[in-house]
């Protein structure tokens, strides 16, 4: 049965379906490799025993003919996502022991359509990273490593532990949230698949605020159309997010493997960075002609300001997040450090419960939101943004139904590798994903080749407002021609 | 724009963290790289453009102004790391 960890969701929703395997097995062998790969530090909590519990209803109801769409599916879910009775710290010491009395509403829907949890995933503290080095449980490790190395590679950020898990065969599916390329990064850096939904296609009610103009929940998975099983059940209208857009979601499988003939593709000449590794220009032209070569048609695009949307991202991210982060106080929930006044008492707490990272953007955030800079920073930044979502919809006006971009401007690097001296090093990580979360538009990375060291890069693909649909069938003719990719067993 | 040591107190202070003498010179170096990366905003011309305040064009909904939850207080101060009665508890504020 060990083989039951390699297939992908929806093979396992086959053999679940066939009784080819119980959910109790499939979900077992999955806690075994779990077990076997805490060096990873992929999980901050297994919870084997709710998993199993979860497996034998699962397996009750498919024997009744009742399961449903994800019936008996093993997932992780991302330590962000709160989890009725199970500890969510968000991977911050301000949280502690926090357990929550309620369930998040995209977890509520992955078990109402019959999903296992089998833990809860590592990520940067607060999501605020890209190499998921600020948790307070330390780094992940990446599956894959650089070929004839033994060097632990970061497995990008904020949803790390989602994407090592999943790139492992830890877990059949992970739940991810992006604020700025944080499902995508990762997902490229381990040869996984991850969408970034459009805003408002996932409730965040129940997650763990960052940026709320930004945040959005989605799925990182073994294969595109893996991803788009789970895209369906997370999606959908919750009445607790008034920015949770009440809309139809579509049976995002049905796009799988369906015609992008005469869809016209934006190549954005603005993703040409000077001193860009030679390899992510090759796999950039070779995604090109795939989608050519299926009947897509490419054509030059510029989005001019696009070098503006990091810079715009570093004030409106922070900003957004020290006002989120304002709750942690030490009196209603988490860490509480003891002081002589309230006044104490909250700098004590924030002080000993904020990793550095974290302090750092609260602080900028701050700062950018204070009296005498709210309109040369935040506002101009505003207004910025404003022009980078002028870009996309000009370009879209044209005809263009979808952009493709290299989905990061390397490769998985070493732990402690970047932004040790200057935090800015770090934050380029994420230069090809950010415009997505500041227009509010729906991101897919899909693993499209290697690096000469052999480590996985992926390419990105850019939608229109609430047309995830185009992402999976164009993400399915890359990953058709690329192939799938899994690393090496090392740990 | 940089910020001096003041200024990285005064800010410190605001957000409500507290921060060492020791700290600050630190603090002070990595917002002043930050900063210093979002000036190239300046760059750009931006005279007439509304500030964003909706990724979504979307109207904001509205809800019935009733109580639809409640008799909780056991779950809201489940977390609390001091309580009394389900109040939380603070340092004394008036004397």
């Amino acid at each position: 049965m060990t083989d039951l960890t390699s297939l992908t969701l929806a093979e396992a929703r086959k053999g679940l379906a066939d009784k080819t395997f119980t959910s109790l097995e499939l979900t077992d062998a999955h806690l075994k490799a779990m077990e076997e790969a805490r060096a990873l530090n992929a999980f901050v909590m297994e919870t084997p025993d709710q998993a199993r519990a979860m497996a034998r209803e699962a397996d009750a109801k498919i024997n009744k003919g009742e399961g449903g769409p994800l019936a008996g599916i093993p997932l992780g879910i991302k330590d962000l996502f709160a989890t009725k009775d199970v500890r969510t710290t968000a991977c911050s010491k301000i949280l502690g022991n926090f357990v929550p009395t309620y369930e998040s509403t995209v977890t509520s829907q992955l078990w109402r359509d019959g999903a296992v949890m089998l833990g809860k995933l590592n990520n940067d503290e607060f999501a605020m990273g890209s190499s998921n080095e600020t948790s307070c449980f330390g780094p992940v490790g990446n599956p894959w490593r650089r070929e004839g190395s033994n060097t632990t590679l970061v497995p990008g950020g904020s949803s790390g532990g989602s994407a090592s898990a999943v790139a492992a065969l830890l877990c059949m599916g992970a739940t991810a949230t992006d604020t700025g390329g944080s499902i995508r990064q990762p997902a490229a850096f381990t040869a996984t698949v991850g969408i970034k939904p459009t805003y408002g296609r996932c409730s965040r009610w129940g997650i763990v605020a960052f940026a709320s103009s930004l945040d959005q929940a989605g799925p990182i998975a073994r294969s595109t159309r893996d991803a788009a099983i789970l895209l369906r059940s997370m999606a959908g209208h919750d009445p607790k997010d008034t920015t949770s857009v009440d809309i139809p979601v579509p049976d995002y499988e049905a796009a799988i493997g369906k015609s992008v003939k005469g869809m016209k593709i934006g190549i954005p000449r603005e993703y040409r960075l000077d001193g860009m590794p030679a390899e992510i220009e090759k796999l950039w032209s070779e995604g090109r002609k795939w989608l050519e070569a299926a009947g897509a048609e490419t054509v030059e695009v510029s989005l001019p300001h696009t070098k503006y949307a990091l810079p715009a991202y570093y004030i409106v991210a922070p900003a957004e997040a020290s006002s989120n982060l304002a709750r942690y106080d030490g009196v209603r929930y988490g860490l509480r450090v003891p002081g002589k006044s309230i006044g104490e008492l909250y700098e004590n707490t924030r002080a000993e419960g904020f990793g550095p990272e974290v302090r750092r953007r609260v602080m900028i955030g701050t700062y950018v939101l204070s009296a005498g800079y709210y309109d040369a920073y935040y506002i101009r930044a505003q207004r910025v943004r404003t022009l980078i979502k002028k870009d996309f919809e000009d370009c879209f006006a044209k005809g263009v139904n979808a952009i493709l971009t290299p989905a990061t401007p390397s490769a998985a690097f070493g732990i402690g590798e970047k932004g040790g001296a200057d935090p800015v090093e770090m934050y380029l990580n994420d230069i090809f994903t950010v415009t997505v979360n500041m227009a509010g538009l729906p991101g897919i990375a899909v693993p499209a080749g290697k690096d000469a060291q052999g480590l996985p890069l992926g390419l990105q693909l850019i939608g229109r407002p609430f047309d995830e649909e185009t992402l999976f069938s164009l993400g399915e003719v890359i990953e058709q021609a690329a192939g799938r990719f899994t690393p090496v067993r090392w740990w | 724009m940089s910020v001096d040591a003041a200024t990285v107190r005064r800010i410190a202070q605001l957000a409500r963290i507290a921060v060492t003498d020791a700290e600050v010179p630190h603090l002070q170096g990595e917002l002043n790289a930050m900063l210093a990366f979002v000036e190239q905003l300046s760059e750009v011309n931006v005279e007439g453009v509304e500030p964003m305040t909706s990724v979504t064009p979307m109207a904001m909904k509205k809800r019935q102004d009733v109580v639809t939850d409640g008799d909780i207080a056991d779950d809201i101060v489940k977390n609390a790391p001091m309580t009394e009665n389900n109040f939380f508890l603070v340092p004394k504020v008036v004397e």
